[in-house]
């Protein structure tokens, strides 16, 4: 039997709007995933070591707040260190300027995925970008 | 087995994955348990149990912080349901915990039942003896919202702490074989709430009917302001003590061991069979001939043992004819 596939949905920083998390959270449950969801305010450190632990294949971030410029590259970062971000597809959500997009990917972001987005689309491409195995 | 080696210096990355690895009944995590078996059983296994609502998973925050206080270190296996249509699951207990995740002797599993009853996961089991083997002086296990029917924590725990709160309904529910017999130490939590007292008194009258060698404790606690959390800590240290110096301990621990070994049996067998697509296509059409009547299931369940029967000798011979 396949396994599930494991997602982590963190909020990093500060911003406190979480319908849009949950929203995702739902619909990849009802997709059949396992979703740790961590809730607000995480730093991208303890982002990270929950990823670690939970041995994820999906970290999915959400941020209205506008820092995603610093915070999402700071998971990267931190993934990599860890040498983790080989196994690990990270996602970005929520409020993201399109122009900002590019950048984001470049740093390993693998995909944006901003509001309006239907849910059926981000779960095609997890299911479609796994680093690992299933 | 250089898994189970990182595993043993205490590598978080390496509990993670072999916790991945058993909830997948991967042959390589099993066979690296076994070898490292007699490792196990230093751990204190904790389950902290109770009706959904309680505040389980802040009540393991705080415990975790009071253990790590005194120096211990601590792994938390946290079980959430897995939705049997779709299933995936919703695991959302770390959110109570989130000071915890850059604690460097703490490590928090999240795992769905994934079809299992019980209140816990098959694989709960498995994933207890990896923390041990990373070194956790305690397991605490967090299960699911126990109802009357989710029970199997006590297969697994040491010591069973059962999480109520003030004015769930009358004491008849109380009494359902379940959550008075299963728990060793039982605390009121959102004790600020209106009938705490009540409920405390009712749970002490039903605890004085039961006539056990140990008679649990009950205490009052506010988790969220930390209230009440020494008294359950010290609570469930005097439960230790007591299975300890009563060889009670060592009687649970070989009775769940029965169990562990039945368990593991059974599903052996059942996987050896269904394994094999002719056996689930003839196992399909027996299960329509029941359907329509056709047959019963009692004599059809003698059918499917004698099949299984014949079927794991004729691979014990092949085994015994190759080697």
């Amino acid at each position: 039997m396949d396994r599930p596939i494991r997602v982590l949905v963190a909020k990093p920083g500060l911003d406190g709007h979480d319908r849009g998390a949950k929203v995702i959270a739902r619909a990849l449950r009802d997709a059949g995933m396992e979703v740790i969801y961590t809730g607000l305010r995480l730093t991208p450190e303890q982002i990270v070591q929950a990823a670690i632990q939970e041995d994820v294949d999906v970290v999915a971030l959400s941020i209205l707040s506008g820092a995603h410029g610093h915070l999402l590259p700071k998971v990267v970062d931190l993934l990599k260190k860890e040498n983790v971000y080989d196994e690990i597809l990270v996602l970005g959500g929520g409020v993201i300027p399109e122009e900002d997009i590019p950048e984001l990917k470049e740093k390993g972001i693998a995909e944006v995925f901003t509001p309006g987005t239907p849910t059926t689309v981000t779960i095609d491409f997890i299911r479609q970008n796994l680093k690992r195995k299933h | 087995m250089e898994l189970g080696e990182r595993l043993l210096q205490g590598d978080k990355k390496a509990a993670a994955r072999m916790i991945s690895l058993i909830e997948n009944d991967d042959p390589k995590a099993v066979a690296i348990l076994a070898a490292h078996y007699q490792h196990t059983g230093k751990a204190k296994v904790i389950g902290i149990t109770g009706p959904p609502g309680a505040g389980k998973s802040t009540f393991v925050d705080k415990v975790v912080k009071k253990l790590r206080s005194k120096g211990a270190t601590v792994g938390v296996i946290a079980v959430d349901p897995t939705s049997p249509f779709t299933g995936g699951s919703i695991l959302g207990d770390r959110i109570r915990m989130s000071d915890l995740n850059l604690d460097p002797g703490v490590f928090i599993r999240s795992m769905g039942t994934r079809g299992h009853l019980g209140g816990l996961s098959k694989a709960t089991l498995g994933a207890v003896k990896i923390l041990d083997l990373l070194g956790m002086d305690y397991v605490l296990i967090e299960t699911v919202g126990v109802g009357q029917s989710e029970v199997d924590i006590v297969k697994v725990a040491d010591s069973v702490l059962m999480v109520m709160v003030p004015g769930l309904g009358d004491d008849i529910q109380a009494i359902k074989a379940g959550i008075m017999e299963i728990g060793d130490v039982f605390v009121i939590n959102k004790a600020d709430r209106d009938g705490a007292d009540r409920t405390k008194m009712e749970i002490e009258v039903m605890l004085d009917f039961n006539h056990q060698e140990w008679r649990p404790p009950v205490s009052k606690a506010v988790a969220v302001k930390n209230e009440g959390i020494d008294e359950v800590v010290d609570n469930l240290e005097k439960h230790w003590a007591y299975l300890e110096s009563s060889d009670k301990l060592a009687e649970t621990r070989i009775r769940n061991s029965e169990l562990e070994i039945m368990d593991l049996a059974q599903t052996a067998l059942v996987r050896q069979l269904m394994r094999n697509s002719d056996n689930r296509n003839w196992l399909r059409g027996l299960a329509e001939k029941v359907a329509r009547r056709e047959q019963d299931p009692y004599t059809t369940s003698h059918l499917v043992l004698q099949e299984m029967m014949k079927q794991s000798m004729k691979e014990e011979s092949h085994e015994n004819t190759e080697s």
